[in-house]
């Protein structure tokens, strides 16, 4: 296999086995955050170092890699990461869902459901859900081995005080297995119902805050709420503009400089599959 | 003997040393439901190291804070494991510091300041937790439109009465009182020490209050610990110690007060 003079997938084994531990330790306790030794990648924090750490610790010869940012295939980020691992791993990459091994993704979960054995990969920038409300490290950790989470529900107070409805639209806390707050990461939060009881193997890597946490397969997810005002997903008056798809995520795209606009899927993936079915059904 | 007859909180030969400085020496004494024991000395003299020691947040070298906890019978508080400790403090007992920067959320609004206990403690009806926060403005008297204005925004009167509503709505049996009326002007305070003494005989609270002040203890105090280089140089009812003083520097404090 022709790796470019790297070692197989950039990271030197010994620095692997020390993610695999790290790893290991995250799925044992579902939310938790485990610290590891953040690495130098050819590339600067903020661009998902994270999670190419996790996908360079967990990724094998066979894998086929699928990369998404903001759900599209064809990003800037998902194209550099991508050809990362092309290059420094030689493994055969995907834009399909359903047949990617590995999906690392930057803030979104892709629309097609996963299947056991998949991995999710995110890229995480700030791991710690108390941080908003209590800056030091100490007190943190302190109040994650105490289970004492009360102040999270003081967030959504001030939302609903100020907008009348739990605005948090994105990064919404979630309890995972009924013990550990955790941060999915900036997902809307349109996408966390999908990491409850999801088949697929979630994991959460933060580069620059050095640290690792994990939702295995199956395990539940909460997201929070109050007893009069339910946890919502955001919806949309349209549908898709390209796929006519009205279960979907959708972004708001820009098209004139007269205030023109149209509403797509973010899922790259997704939409064009479902063109393609069009397109198949109108040729029949 | 039934839960009547006994203290809330007990307090047995406490000593506290700053390396082989004692800032707190030898100090008992028991408090009861509904009374309020006032401490007073001068700076130096181990007010806030003792209150510190009560109040769970500094382990004292010797001695023992015995609590009356409501269904457990009595317990030395730092025999406690800390989840028990955090979770007294923050139901049981209130904590009201001298700035009330200290003991409130200042980026988060007023109402969200008072239902943060209750949040803590399980509380998850936003409509619940905001009538309750209402109540409680109402009750110390702060405008019923400032609810969701941030304590940033309320004069100094206000964040104090504010601590006091945030500590108060899980309605605790203990809550200790650093200089609650430091830094506020006469009449801010009279207001303030009004209040409290109302607060004191409706919810039957039981209160330590730390204070410089002898006419705040005048006003609010049962009974009166006066400090002196970490040793309680007096003790007894309030009148009777400021209107009978028996030892010199109790003596010295009461004649030092100027008379308007």
């Amino acid at each position: 296999m022709n790796t470019g003079g790297y070692n197989f997938a950039y990271l030197d084994e010994q620095t692997k086995r020390m993610l695999r531990r790290t790893i290991l330790k995250a799925v044992a306790i579902p939310g938790y955050q485990v610290p590891f030794g953040d690495r130098e990648m050819p590339m600067p924090h903020g661009w998902g170092t994270g999670g190419i750490q996790v996908t360079a610790a967990i990724i094998g010869p066979d894998d086929v890699l699928k990369v998404i940012d903001q759900g599209a295939d064809d990003t800037t980020n998902a194209v550099s990461i991508r050809k990362f691992f092309a290059k420094t791993a030689g493994v055969a990459t995907t834009t399909r869902t359903e047949d990617a091994t590995i999906v690392q993704t930057r803030h979104r979960i892709p629309e097609k459901p996963l299947h056991e054995g998949q991995i999710l990969v995110y890229q995480v920038p700030i791991p710690e859900p108390l941080r908003w409300l209590e800056p030091r490290e100490t007190e943190t950790r302190k109040m994650h081995a105490l289970s004492e989470y009360g102040i999270m529900h003081v967030r959504l107070y001030e939302d609903i005080a100020t907008h009348g409805r739990i605005a948090t639209s994105y990064d919404y806390p979630v309890q995972v297995n009924d013990r550990y707050m955790m941060r999915p990461s900036p997902i809307p939060k349109f996408d966390n119902p999908k990491m409850d009881m999801n088949p697929a193997l979630q994991l959460f890597g933060a580069g620059r805050e050095k640290r690792i946490y994990a939702v295995p397969p199956y395990t539940k997810v909460k997201s929070l709420d109050f007893d009069d005002y339910p946890f919502e997903v955001q919806s949309w008056d349209q549908s898709c503009a390209l796929c006519g798809a009205g279960d979907s995520f959708l972004d708001e795209i820009i098209t004139s400089d007269r205030g023109d606009r149209m509403f797509v899927c973010s899922d790259s993936d997704y939409c064009q599959d479902r063109q393609a079915a069009r397109s198949k059904e109108a040729a029949e | 003997m039934s839960a009547v007859d006994q203290p809330l909180l007990r307090v047995e030969s406490l000593t506290r040393y700053f390396g082989a400085r004692a800032a707190c020496r030898d100090v008992s004494f028991d408090l009861w439901p509904g009374e309020v024991m006032g401490v007073v000395g001068e700076s130096g003299s181990g007010k806030t190291t003792l209150l510190n020691c009560l109040s769970a947040r500094l382990r004292p070298d010797a001695g023992r804070v015995l609590y009356q906890t409501r269904h457990e019978g009595v317990v030395d508080i730092y025999d406690l494991r800390e989840a028990e400790r955090r979770l007294l403090m923050r139901t049981d007992w209130g904590l009201v510091h001298q700035n009330p920067r200290d003991g409130l959320r200042m980026g988060v609004s007023a109402g969200a300041n008072i239902g943060e206990r209750l949040m803590a403690v399980g509380a998850r009806h936003y409509g619940e937790i905001r009538d309750a926060a209402s109540a409680w403005l109402g009750r110390v008297e702060i405008d019923l439109s400032r609810i969701d204005d941030r304590p940033r925004a309320f004069s100094g009167g206000m964040q104090q009465r504010l601590q006091i509503a945030r500590n108060l709505v899980t309605a605790p049996r203990i809550v200790f009182m650093d200089e609650p009326t430091g830094g506020l002007d006469v009449s801010v305070q009279a207001r303030l020490l009004d209040l409290l003494r109302e607060l004191v005989r409706e919810l039957h609270l039981s209160v330590v209050i730390v204070t410089h002040d002898l006419a705040v203890v005048r006003l609010l105090a049962h009974r009166l610990l006066v400090m002196r280089q970490g040793e309680v140089v007096e003790a007894g009812l309030t009148d009777q110690v400021l209107d009978d003083p028996q030892h010199p520097y109790t003596q010295l404090l009461v004649s030092s007060v100027l008379q308007a």
